[in-house]
Formats: structure tokens, sequence, C-alpha cells
């Protein structure tokens, strides 16, 4: 399952890097969303697959049980939460960036033009 | 204690000087100098304790570590240094004050001027060579500050660059300089170097350490071919000249010189280096000046012939060119000083400091006349001056040199008949001959700016006078300390009827011939002059100045081209290749493909991202790019949901949710597609993305197999129940572990939430 999870990321941040490539400023976010993807799981998978056991505690004596690590999983949901804002921030400013300028080129951008 | 104190309390009073000259006035410049005159004292009374070769120190632990401290050593050199720091420090805080005090900004100078003397003193007294470094570093950044105080013109502002430029290139190399003569003792303190100085000399670090401290004296001390910036540095008010020109600033690197003497010195390098230099120096700072008519000038180039003078002694190494050394640094101290004062007093009175618009001043001023004359006699070497005991010393010195001896002679005979031929030259043309047509009628200085200038030509009188009394045991103690070997000569203003005497005599009489035949002399070195010294050095220096601008600016342009996508492949190309370097490196990973445990549905899923992945970045259709954000999404959630992350699954399928119907919104009022890159760029980009994704496959890969302790975990569990009551650990961790980050996290939505709703009400105006 491991290898497979690999690939599936691998493709994830293949895909991202040629998005944040393009000069169309839509797909800029897009990448940007995606690596945000690929990077969750990227935490995810390397803390360890546990299949069926969520971090949830069934008796409270404090005997050792056998549960997915909780730590990774914290970070990740506040990732994904950041993420959210950042890419509803970055939608926006896209939204702003073509009402101003009526261009969705980022070279355009560039004041070597 | 004490030292430390000192060098405190001078610090403190910079800073306070600016706050408090408005309502001290006239007065402040007398009070400050209580400071200086304080120290002078004290430093005075430690010299019979001293002149035996006894050393005070004080440490003050820095970075112990590394053997960095502050710490202060103190000997005769130190105190014969300090003696001129503080004494003419003492006369130029009173002069200045009063010289100022029509200028604005003169509570902020009196800073900058006390502040330097801080960072000056600072230098003779360091016990540590990085101490040093740091007081050295001081001096360079308070002198750009006073050297640019007219800062609203621009001639003034480039020249307070170039000396900054210059002097901190040369603090630089001596930085290097300094650790490098650290390495062999393990330690940056002089009085460890001290102890063992053949250990830097014989090791094979001597030469690159010997260069670089070289480089930090010669800039600092203005020798060839760094000399050009100090006649720049003639733009800075007549206080500053004064001070920093004459006795201290461009005295460090001779007091540099002469503090490693013991340990760098008295090797072929150390003699060749410095006799080269030195010399040529001394020869081309003399020539220079006959030409300018600059009062100042004049005293500029003169100082650098004399610091070549100084730097030619030290490396020549004998006890009698040691001795000249220490006397000669006195003697221009002192007339250098008071010469600068009295050229900023003519400026002041007449309006002008150009040698060929004065003259017949005796009449207005007959006092400033006789004192500047008693310096200038100082300087052309006759007796009972000080000065000709420092000339009779230097022909001493150069009729036993090692090597050399004649051309040395030739030398110090050409510099010294140009020395009396501008003394009389400065002498009789401005204070006697033709009166011209002043704009205002000049009148005698004010006391304030005389009486630095009368006390300075005094002692020198005096010391000169009776040299075995006073100038003897004054100089003796520095010159044990430089040279611990060749004990202080006996001073004598008489010494009989011999060749060195001779010497004076002729230099006396050549120089006189030379001032009787002035115009044609001068005629003389202006046309040699434009001949072979056309190219000026500090414009060689502001051309190379530019061209780096330039340079750099072509440069710039090249790395800063502005296109986002080229920032972000040089990230990934550079990351790509630092990251497949390890992997290669590191072991192989084992891969088990066990079918077993790849249920159906779940690799389903996998496929389903992929192709949604691969999709939005090949399709044209922007609404086919937004149905697979949302398909990844929600099959990450899957994944999530299959291997225990609960809480990650709900919150990614909202926030997903939200994204999409976000992006959605956005897209409504965006463009098409447009296809803006050819094949060859998409290729290109590809390439770049299928290296980035495959090495990341192989990391996961790597950090799966990879098992590391989980140490920190095992304390959530623990205490999860027990000390927070909730069973769900992911969110105790959230809400009371970890909950200032939650809050922090709840802050980013905030804040990304007033940016949006700013932007989109920015939009309906």
């Amino acid at each position: 399952m491991l290898f497979l999870l690999a690939v599936v990321i691998g493709v994830l941040y293949g895909s991202a890097v040629y998005l944040l490539l393009r000069r169309n400023i839509f797909k800029l976010v897009l990448g940007l969303i995606f690596l945000g993807h690929a990077t969750n799981l990227l935490l995810f998978v390397a803390s360890g697959l546990t299949s069926g056991y969520p971090a949830f505690l069934r008796n409270i004596a404090g005997e050792t049980e056998m549960m997915a690590d909780p730590l990774p999983q914290a970070l990740i949901l506040t990732a994904i939460v950041i993420g959210l804002g950042v890419t509803a921030f970055a939608l926006v400013l896209v939204y702003r960036f073509y009402s101003v300028t009526k261009t969705v080129d980022l070279d355009e951008l560039s004041e070597n033009e | 204690m004490t030292t430390g104190l000192f060098i405190a309390l001078l610090i403190l009073l910079a800073f306070l000087a600016p706050l408090t000259r408005k309502y001290l006035k006239n007065a402040a410049g007398w009070l400050y100098a209580l400071l200086p005159l304080t120290g002078l004292v004290y430093y005075l009374s430690l010299l019979p304790d001293i002149i035996d070769g006894q050393v005070i120190t004080e440490t003050y632990a820095w970075i112990p570590v590394y053997g960095i401290n502050f710490s202060f050593y103190v000997d005769g050199l130190s105190i014969l240094f300090s003696a001129m720091v503080l004494g003419i420090g003492t006369f130029i805080l009173i002069y200045a004050n009063k010289y100022m005090h029509t200028y604005p900004m003169r509570s902020r100078f009196m800073g900058y001027l006390i502040l330097f003397m801080a960072a000056m003193q600072g230098i003779v007294v360091s016990g540590n060579l990085i101490t040093m470094f740091v007081f050295w570093e001081l001096t360079s950044i308070s002198s750009y500050m006073l050297i640019g105080y007219h800062h609203e013109k621009p001639e003034s502002r480039t020249s307070a660059l170039q000396a900054l430029l210059i002097t901190g290139f040369g603090g630089l190399a001596l930085l290097g300089g300094f650790v490098l003569m650290g390495q062999p003792y393990g330690s940056y303190e002089l009085s460890v170097l001290f102890s063992d100085p053949d250990l830097i000399r014989s090791g094979s670090l001597y030469l690159p350490a010997l260069i670089l401290v070289l480089l930090g004296a010669f800039t600092k001390s203005a020798q060839f071919p760094f000399h050009f910036w100090l006649p720049g540095a003639m733009v800075a008010p007549s206080p500053v000249s004064a001070f920093l020109h004459s006795a201290t600033m461009v005295k460090a690197g001779v007091f540099l010189l002469l503090r490693l003497n013991p340990v760098m010195g008295g090797t072929e390098a150390w003699h060749i280096m410095l006799t080269a230099f030195g010399g040529f120096t001394m020869v081309m700072g003399a020539w220079l000046s006959i030409s300018q008519t600059d009062l100042k000038k004049i005293l500029a180039y003169t100082t650098v012939s004399a610091l070549g003078t100084m730097v030619l002694l030290i490396g020549n190494g004998t006890q009698y060119a040691i001795n000249a050394a220490i006397i000669f640094l006195l003697v221009h101290a002192m007339y250098k000083g008071t010469l600068f004062m009295m050229a900023g007093n003519i400026e002041k009175m007449t309006g002008t400091r150009d040698i060929t618009k004065l003259g017949g001043l005796y009449t207005y001023m007959p006092l400033a006349a006789f004192i500047m004359t008693a310096a200038l006699v100082s300087m052309a070497g006759i007796p009972p001056m000080l000065g000709f005991l420092g000339k009779e010393l230097m022909y001493e010195s150069k009729l036993m040199a090692p090597t050399v001896r004649y051309l040395l002679l030739a030398a110090t005979f050409f510099t010294n008949m140009v020395l009396v031929f501008l003394s009389l030259r400065l002498s009789l043309d401005v204070f006697w001959g033709k009166t011209p047509q002043y704009a205002k009628t000049p009148k005698e200085p004010y006391f304030p700016l005389l009486l630095g200038p009368a006390l300075l030509v005094m002692a020198s009188l005096l010391l000169g006078a009776l040299p075995g009394l006073l100038a003897g045991p004054f100089t003796a103690g520095a010159i044990t300390a430089t040279s611990p070997l060749h004990p202080a000569l006996k001073l004598k203003l008489w010494h009989g009827f011999n060749t060195v005497l001779l010497l004076s005599f002729l230099t006396l009489l050549a120089g006189a011939i030379l001032y009787r035949h002035k115009h044609a002399f001068i005629r003389f070195a202006e046309k040699i002059n434009l001949k072979y010294f056309a190219r000026e050095f500090s414009k060689g220096f502001y051309k190379a100045q530019n061209d780096f601008l330039v340079f750099t600016k072509l440069q710039t342009s090249r790395i800063q081209h502005g296109y986002h996508r080229f920032y972000l492949m040089t990230i990934f190309v550079v990351a790509s290749a630092l990251v497949w370097v390890v992997i290669w490196r590191a072991d192989p990973i084992m891969l088990e493909l066990n079918f077993a445990d790849m249920p159906l549905n779940l690799v389903a899923v996998l496929a389903l991202i992929i192709t949604a992945a691969l999709s939005a970045v090949v399709s044209h259709s922007r609404v086919i790019a937004l149905v697979a954000m949302g398909v990844i999404g929600f099959g990450i959630t899957i994944i999530f949901i299959a291997f225990s992350g609960v809480d990650l699954a709900i919150t990614m399928v909202m926030v997903e949710v939200l994204m999409v119907i976000l992006a959605m919104a956005v897209l409504y009022h965006l463009p098409k597609y447009t296809k803006y890159s050819d094949t060859g760029a998409r290729m290109r980009d590809g390439l770049v993305a299928a290296v980035v994704g495959v090495f990341m496959m192989v990391l996961v890969l790597q950090a799966g197999t990879s098992q590391l302790d989980i140490p920190i975990s095992e304390f959530f569990k623990d205490k999860s129940y027990s000390e927070a009551f909730g069973r769900n650990i992911v969110n105790v961790i959230l809400v009371d572990f970890r909950a200032l980050d939650t809050l922090g996290e709840i802050t980013v939505i905030a804040i990304a939430a007033i940016g949006i709703f700013s932007m989109i009400k920015l939009t309906k105006k």
C-alpha cells in the first residue's frame, strides 16, 4: 500500500510543480492547492499507516493500546485549516488581480517587458 | 577597572553631548574637555611605574570560549599615544566648540568627535586583538560621520564614503590577519602573544597574517597606494582634520605597527615591505605637497609624507630607527595638530585658505603668526624645537641603516628639504609679504581657538629644549615596549659637530634656496605632475566604484529577472539536485510489493486521484480543472478515513467543499484559459515536475521504511484522559495541549478573512 500512496504523492507533487510553472495565475493557485494536498498526505503517510484504529482512548485506565499516532494528525489538521485560509486569500487575490490588470498572464507583471 | 571605566565614560559623554550642548553653549567645550583632561592626568601619573617595562592589564570576559575578551593593556606605548589622543583631544574639544558655534548640527558634531576620541583611546589601550579591531572599526565609522559633516555637499559625501570604503576594506583585512595571528597561540591576548613572539614568526601563517595586517595599517595610515583618501578628507571641518588627520586616526596604522613590532617585526618580509611602501610614500607625499595651494591640502600631503617616514623607520627596526620613529611621531602630532588648527583659524578669519590669496596677516594677527611660525620651525627641524631632535635621529638612523643606506638618506634629505621649503612658504607667504584685498578685515582669532595651538607649541618647545629631562622619560617607555631588545637612547640637543649636523644644515640651506626660487620650483613640480601624475588616484577609485555598481546592476537584473516561474524553477532544480545527491548516497530501499494489503476499493480511489491530477494538468478546460481539484480533495479524505484519520477526514470534507465553491465563484469572473507556453516550454516544465515528483515519491518510500521512535505521542496518550479529560486525543491536542497554536491558527484565518473582505470591498468602488 505504501508504494501506491508514494506514487500518488509523487504525482500530486509533479502536477503541483507543473502548474506552479504556468503563466496563468489561476493555474498558479491551483498548483498551490495541489502542493498543500500533497504535503498533508506526505506527512500522513510518513507517520505510519494504521487501519481501523483512530486515536481514541477506549479504556481510560491508561494501558497502551494500538492506535494511529495522534500528533501528526493534529499537525495536519492545523495545516489543512491554514491552507484553507491561504487558498481563499489567494483566490480572492487572483480575482482582484484580474479586475485591476485585466489579464491573467503573470509575465505581463514583469517590469522587463 | 580604570581604563574600562574611562572609555565607558567617554562613550557616555559622546551620547550626552548632543543633548546637553545647546544648554551649555560656549561652556560646553570647556566642560566636555574636563573628561579627556582627567584621563590625560591619570595616564601621565602612571608614567613612573610604566617606564621600566611594567604593564597594567584589565580583562572583561566577552566570549571566553573563543578567547575573545574586552581586555586592556597599558604600557609605555599606550601611555604615549593616550597622551597624544587625550592631550590634543582636550584642546580640540575647546577649539571645536568655538569653531563650530555658528554651524548647524554642532551639537551632534561634538558627539561624533567624542565618540571618535573614545574609539581611538580604545585602540591604544586594547589588550586583545579582537577588542582592538572593534575600536578600529569604530574609528572608521565615527570618522565617516565627521568627514561627511557637510553632508549637503556631494563632494563631502563622496570623500567620506571613499575614506570609509578604503579604511573599511583595510579593517576587514586586519580582522583576517588578527584571526590568523591568533591561531598558533589559541588566544588573541597581547600578553600571550608577547610571551612567545617567535611562535608566529616561525609559523607558516606568518606571511599571510603579515600581509593582511599591513593592508589594515597601510589603509588607515594612508600609505601608497591608499594615500588619496587623506587629501580628500580635507573637506571635513578643521577641528576634524586637526584631530583625526594629525595625531590620531591616521596614526592608528603606525600604532598598530609599533604595537605588533615585538611579534611581527624583525623579519625580512616586514623589513622589505615597510621600507618600500613607507619610503615611497614619504617621497611621494612630499613631492605632491609642493604644488598644492590649499592650506589644508598642503598639510594633508605632508601628513602622508610623515606617515611614510614613520612606517619606513619602523621597517628599519634598528635601535636608532625605533627611537627616531617614536620621537618623530610625537613631534609630528604636536606641530601638525597646531598647523591644522591654525589653518582653520586663518580660514575663519579671512574666508579663504588658498595661500596664493593670503599674505601680510602678521599685521592683523601677530599672536597667531607667532604660534604658527613656531610650529613651522618645528616642522622644518630647527632647534630648539622638538622637531630638530626628530630630524637628527632620523638622519642618524639612516646613516646606520642596514641596507640601501644612501638611497634612504637621499630620500630623507629630499623630504626634509621640501618640509623646510614648505615651512618658509607657509610662514612668510601667509603672514608677511604682499597684503591682498580681504573681504573683511582679519583680526586675531578668539581665545579658545588659539589656546590649543599655543599650548602645543609651548610643549614642543619645552620638550625640545630639555630633552633629557622631559622628552626622554616621556618616550622611553614607549620605545622599550616597542622594541624590548633596544633600550631608549639618551636624548641630547647638542651632539657636537658631526655628519648629522652637517646634513641638518645642508637641508636648511637647500630648503632656503628652493624658497628663493619658489616660482620656478613650483612650476617645475607642476610640469612633472602633469606629465607623470596626471591620473589621480581618487578619480580612478571613483571609476572603479562606479564600474562595480554598473556590474552589480547588470548582474542583479540577470538574476532578479522578475519572472515568477523561473524563480520557482531555480528553487525546484536546485532542491531536486541536492535531494537526488542524498538519495543516491542513501541505502537502497527494500521494497516489498504485497498485493494482499491493497484493497481493491482503495486502489480505485488512488487511481482516481492520479487521473484527476493528470487531467487538471493537461486539460484546457477550467471546469475540468475545478472538478479535478474536488476529486483530489475527496480522494484524500477517503485515504484519511481508511487509515484512522477521522478528524482529518471531517475537516477535509468541509474545507474541500468551501474551497471548490470559492474557486468556482472566482473562476466565474476570470477569462478562459489561453495557451501561453509553447511545446518546448511545456516539455521543460514537465521534466522539472517529473524530477520533483519522482524524488518526493522516493522520499516517501525512504520515510516509510525507516521507522523512528514515537516518544512524544506516548505523552499525549498518557495524559489525554488523566489531565485533559478527553478521549479523542487529536482533539485534546488541538484544544488543550497546543491550544495556543490553535489560537494562532484562528488568528491567521481571521486575518485572511479581513484581507478577503477588504479586497472585495475595494473592488466595489
